[in-house]
């Protein structure tokens, strides 16, 4: 390239550029591109757990791929500021979309980390370009000695920088996608800016310049349905597309439709499919109005504690001798839901709407200690017991709370895990509820979206376990169903287990434990 | 404000987190309140009384008031005193204590969101041979019955529920109360050794039959081989016995911060041992299971207090307990005494009490002002260190995020690299787990006491706040967010402290006989400050009492 030299008086003769906005420049790519090593390493933990697994591999993948731009450098011949100014826009590009991309992609890819590496190592390998290229831009004006102390100097202040700022403003303040989109777009302005720092070096800019606003646009515009965006990932991981989603106080309330039906999860669990609810909703409630009518009288008080869908109330509702339900749920947020929102309304008949269901939102937990006494029915239907939170309403406390303010006739059913899956945790609750001093039988249906699932009917009294379904329009609960429920095969048999108190809250651990397994 | 409140942070927190602390644009600490319980009444009375002497004041004839048993102070010890005299039959007695509220420093308060202790918070399950306190509980319904071999059984709502404990440590939570995660071979093993050994004292019997060491203390062993743990430090009995693991030995400081204010350097090895030995009820067994409710050992407080109904009287600052002589002596004074005065400051102006005994349950560094033949030199009462403790509570309106892999929020949430104790959790004990929430984070001051009362009296509530916020916000970036209201207790006399020596200081134990009509009542008797002591101490100075207006003998 000899050109610029023997132009005579051309109109842009080499003035080199102001050396001080370069190092600007310097701070700012080694800044960005730590931040992407943050990220990348973030969001791996996310994902995948184990942070120090994550971290590890990602800041040695990172470092060694900029090694190996830095080596592939010597091959970069030609316009260097051109070069430059292309692999800042790659930069920004790549490391910009690389967490929505991610995101996406953890729904989506098998092998997520090798993606996730994948990206580290592009990203790594484009930064590891960048320093020796603009080393060799400032070479031609500044001593070798100075370049070298004050390049290094200020990328290493950089990467501070970024260490500093990424968990401390960024990750806070924008999260992880919005952080990933804005660095990028740092990155790309810094690029644009170069098209005038480095002017004379690059001939003619208009291309140069359309390229990096481009690339501006499309992280602009990420960044404008960054929100979606997280909505997206979620998509992705729920085998059917979001009508609804939401995040309250207590939990995310997540709503699926397919081509069986909707579904109901909450923090990411199922709650129920609309193809197959009615199986586990009648076994949960029908026994339990069946025994204590057969105790004594037809059930007119109704206790249903969680159950915020609706479901169970719906069966409840359908019994003609019950003249008031009270519904004991956390959220006020899911039972508003199962109220307005017309699918789910429709499901459960409008339960919500009918005068003798009466709505607390409450811990069940808190509500008990005060709670009025003369229950017919108790109907149970709490979220697995995945945490101590939840663990505490299947205690002996709990059960002794309940059993204290049922009437004398009365009668409890428990929703209780899987006793196939979770057969611990299962026979857990069966024996807790007996130290409450409960006389229980246990018994299961198959639910397919669930598979085989337990629950536990109780009264004070001992009792015969009913064989008679009520008559309430089913569509499933027969007499032959209703035989073979309270029926145990081997590999479901009772098993040994602690009763779980508030001091030991062992079923959490069982239950851990257990699903841990089946995931 | 003497200390700048980043010097303050730095002396209580370390340098690092004073650095933290500077800077324009910070958030405004939440409002709140400071309590000093006690202090300005006390002080005032201090400095009222010139050269030794009470202060001058006249009480109208109309302003005295005639009662069988007088009780000096209403924290614990006093309550008890009081409790157990109901229970034997004395009816007609008077509780006088300074503050506002009952409880000393098992005292609690309470927001709209739960009640929250603003000191003690939980005793332990008690064992066969702890009649006071079985019966205490039982009554506030804590018991459930007996197991097979006799032992009470708390009942399972009064237990801690789990999770108990959380550790953070290098930005991240761990279950339980001892650093597992990353501990050597070697740590375990000492760990395990140090278990046995706990263990070994648990079973050990003296020629009696008693524990070496018991809740309360006067029930464990005097044998020389027990007694002998008091000459040294906790540390040097660690050293001792090769206990170096870093992890043991903050495990054992904790210890002795947590219940008596103290590094493990400078408590007694019998309290350090105590500590572990004494709460589990023999070799192999569990910790005996804590028992606590949201508003700590205030519950106990409000229902010994609650028995008392106007025999306690709240606000009454007692100036002078003398023993009563000529007209004005009680008329049923019983054989060579004639009962004792009790005068007192109270919110209506001076009164008098008449009573045919007193029970002083008051510190004994506020007796020495108060009763009046300590003044005149008729017993030399010991000196003990009383320790500086700062509690705040924090009101949030929403919980703390948990990060994923984090242990989930427990009872107890201790910081291992500070030397606060970390904070527990009100509404942890009730089951309500999301929403508004109080934390209560303590600090003792483990240095010198002296230094610690010049110091830290100078010390805003603001920057209390301040230095509970910089403590807990290193675990819980989004703390500050979340809170509303920080209010603070300081106690600059919070409670008697264990060093080498104090617990089987002869004067300790000369100081519990009665003098003339005035026994004595206070956990600090036993050297050390624990509820089951101070219960213990008033269950005693009652029954001495009750002989002695039974005309039987004062025991010895």
């Amino acid at each position: 390239m000899t050109a610029p030299a023997d132009a005579p008086a051309a109109p842009r003769a080499h003035r080199p550029p102001p050396a001080t906005l370069l190092y600007v420049n310097v701070v700012v790519v080694a800044t960005c591109g730590l931040v992407y090593e943050l990220l990348a390493a973030t969001l791996g933990s996310y994902l995948l757990g184990d942070s120090v697994l994550q971290f590890s591999l990602v800041i040695g993948l990172y470092l060694s791929a900029m090694g190996v731009g830095a080596w592939a450098s010597r091959h970069i011949e030609g316009n260097l500021a051109r070069r430059f100014i292309d692999v800042e826009l790659a930069v920004a590009l790549v490391g910009g979309l690389s967490a929505p991309i991610l995101f996406l992609a953890f729904a989506e890819v098998q092998r997520f980390q090798v993606v996730l590496l994948g990206f580290v190592f592009v990203i790594g390998s484009l930064v590891g370009l960048e320093l020796p290229l603009l080393m060799r831009i400032l070479q031609r004006d500044v001593a070798f000695k100075d370049l070298v102390s004050r390049v290094l100097s200020l990328d290493y202040a950089g990467a501070l920088l970024a260490s500093v700022l990424f968990p401390l403003l960024f990750v806070p303040e924008l999260g992880l996608l919005r952080t990933s989109l804005v660095i990028g777009l740092v990155n790309a302005l810094v690029a644009l800016w170069g098209t005038w720092l480095l002017a004379d070096q690059l001939g003619r800019t208009t291309v140069i310049r359309v390229q990096a606003a481009v690339v501006i646009a499309l992280l602009g515009a990420g960044l404008v349905f960054s929100s979606r965006l997280t909505t997206w990932s979620e998509d992705r991981i729920y085998a059917d597309e979001i009508v609804h989603a939401q995040t309250t106080r207590f939990q995310r309330i997540v709503v699926t439709t397919g081509k069986s039906g909707f579904q109901l999860f909450l923090n990411g669990n199922l709650q129920f499919a609309s193809a197959d609810e009615y199986r586990y909703h009648e076994a949960l409630v029908h026994p339990a109005m069946v025994a204590a009518a057969e105790a004594g009288r037809p059930p007119r008080r109704v206790l249903i504690l969680g159950g915020g869908d609706g479901l169970a109330a719906r069966e409840v509702l359908a019994h003609p001798s019950v003249e008031a339900v009270t519904l004991v749920d956390l959220d006020p947020a899911m039972t508003g839901l199962s109220r307005r929102f017309a699918p789910l309304a429709e499901l459960n008949r409008h339960a919500f709407d009918d005068p003798r269901l009466t709505v607390v939102n409450d811990d069940a937990f808190v509500w008990m200690s005060d709670a009025p006494a003369g229950w017919d029915v108790a109907i149970v239907d709490f979220p697995d017991p995945n945490g101590f939170a939840l663990g505490k309403l299947y205690t002996r406390h709990f059960y002794q709370l309940l059993a204290a303010r049922l009437a004398p006739d009365g009668a409890i059913a428990v929703q209780a895990t899987s006793p196939l899956f979770a057969r611990r945790s299962f026979w857990c609750i069966v024996r807790t509820m007996r130290a409450a001093g409960l006389t229980v039988a246990p018994y299961h249906v198959a639910v397919p979206s669930f598979g085989v699932w337990g629950f536990a009917l109780a009264r004070r009294a001992a009792f015969p376990p009913p064989t008679e379904p009520p008559a309430v329009p089913r569509r499933f609960l027969d007499r032959e169903a209703m035989a073979a429920m309270f029926r145990f095969p081997a590999d479901m048999a009772e098993v040994e287990t602690e009763i779980n108190r508030l001091d030991n809250q062992m079923l959490v651990r069982y239950y851990d434990a257990e699903w841990r397994r089946w995931q | 404000m003497t200390p700048s409140r980043r010097d303050l942070v730095a002396w209580l927190l370390g340098a690092p987190l004073a650095v933290a602390c500077r800077g324009r644009g910070r958030p405004p600490t939440p409002d709140g309140e400071l309590l000093t319980p006690g202090k300005a009444a006390g002080h005032r009375l201090r400095d009222a009384g010139r050269g030794g002497a009470p202060p001058d004041v006249r009480i109208p004839d109309d302003r005295w008031r005639r009662t069988e048993v007088v009780v000096v102070g209403g924290g614990v010890a006093g309550l008890g005193a009081a409790w157990r005299l109901l229970r034997q039959g004395v009816r007609d007695l008077i509780v006088l204590e300074l503050d506002d509220v009952a409880g000393g420093t098992a005292q609690a308060g309470a927001s709209a969101v739960t009640a929250y202790p603003w000191g003690a918070h939980y005793v332990v399950t008690p064992m066969r041979h702890q009649v006071a306190m079985r019966a205490l509980l039982a009554e506030v319904g804590a018991l459930d019955g007996e197991d097979a071999g006799g032992e009470p059984v708390a009942a399972e709502a009064a237990r801690v529920r789990e999770p108990e404990e959380r550790l953070f440590h290098l930005g991240r939570w761990y279950e339980g109360g001892y650093l597992h995660a990353g501990a050597s071979a070697d740590d375990h093993a000492q760990l395990a050794r140090f278990t046995a050994e706990m263990d070994r004292w648990a079973g050990w019997r003296d020629g009696a039959g008693r524990r070496a060491f018991a809740l309360p203390a006067a029930a464990g062993s005097d044998d020389a081989t027990v007694t002998a743990l008091d000459r040294e430090s906790f540390a040097t009995w660690l050293d001792r016995h090769g206990f170096t693991s870093s992890r043991l030995r903050w495990l054992c400081d904790y210890a002795c911060r947590d219940d008596y204010g103290l590094l493990a350097a400078d408590t007694s090895a019998w309290a350090g041992v105590a500590y572990f030995a004494a709460r589990v009820a023999h070799p192999g067994a569990e910790h005996q299971p804590v028992v606590t409710w949201p508003d700590g050992n205030g519950r106990l407080v409000a229902h010994l207090a609650g028995a008392l109904g106007d025999r306690l009287r709240l606000g009454h600052a007692v100036a002078d307990v003398r023993p009563a002589a000529g007209p004005r002596a009680h008329p049923a004074g019983d054989g060579g005494d004639g009962g004792v005065e009790v005068v007192a400051l109270g919110p209506d102006g001076p009164v008098g009490v008449r009573a045919r005994r007193a029970i002083i349950a008051a510190p004994l560094f506020v007796a020495r002002h108060v009763v009046a033949p300590v003044r005149a030199g008729a017993r030399a009462l010991p000196v003990i260190d009383r320790g500086a403790w700062a509690v705040a509570n924090l009101h949030l309106d929403e919980r703390l995020r948990t990060r994923p892999g984090d242990a989930p929020v427990a009872w107890d949430n201790i910081l291992h690299d500070s030397p606060s104790l970390g904070y527990v959790v009100a509404t942890h004990q009730g089951g309500r787990d999301h929403g508004p929430t109080v934390l209560t984070w303590y600090y003792p001051f483990t240095g010198d006491a002296a230094t610690a009362r010049r110091e830290l009296d100078g010390a805003s509530r603001a920057d209390w706040a301040e230095v509970a916020l910089a403590d807990l916000g290193r675990a819980h970036p989004d703390l500050r967010a979340r809170c509303r209201r920080v209010d603070v207790a300081y106690w600059g006399h919070a409670m008697a402290r264990p060093r080498v020596g104090a617990v089987f200081d002869p004067a300790l134990a000369a100081a519990r006989a009665p003098l003339g009509p005035i026994h004595w009542a206070g956990s600090e008797l036993s050297g050390l400050a624990l509820f089951e002591e101070a219960l213990d101490h008033g269950v005693r100075a009652a029954d001495e009492v009750v002989a002695a207006l039974a005309g039987g003998a004062v025991p010895p």
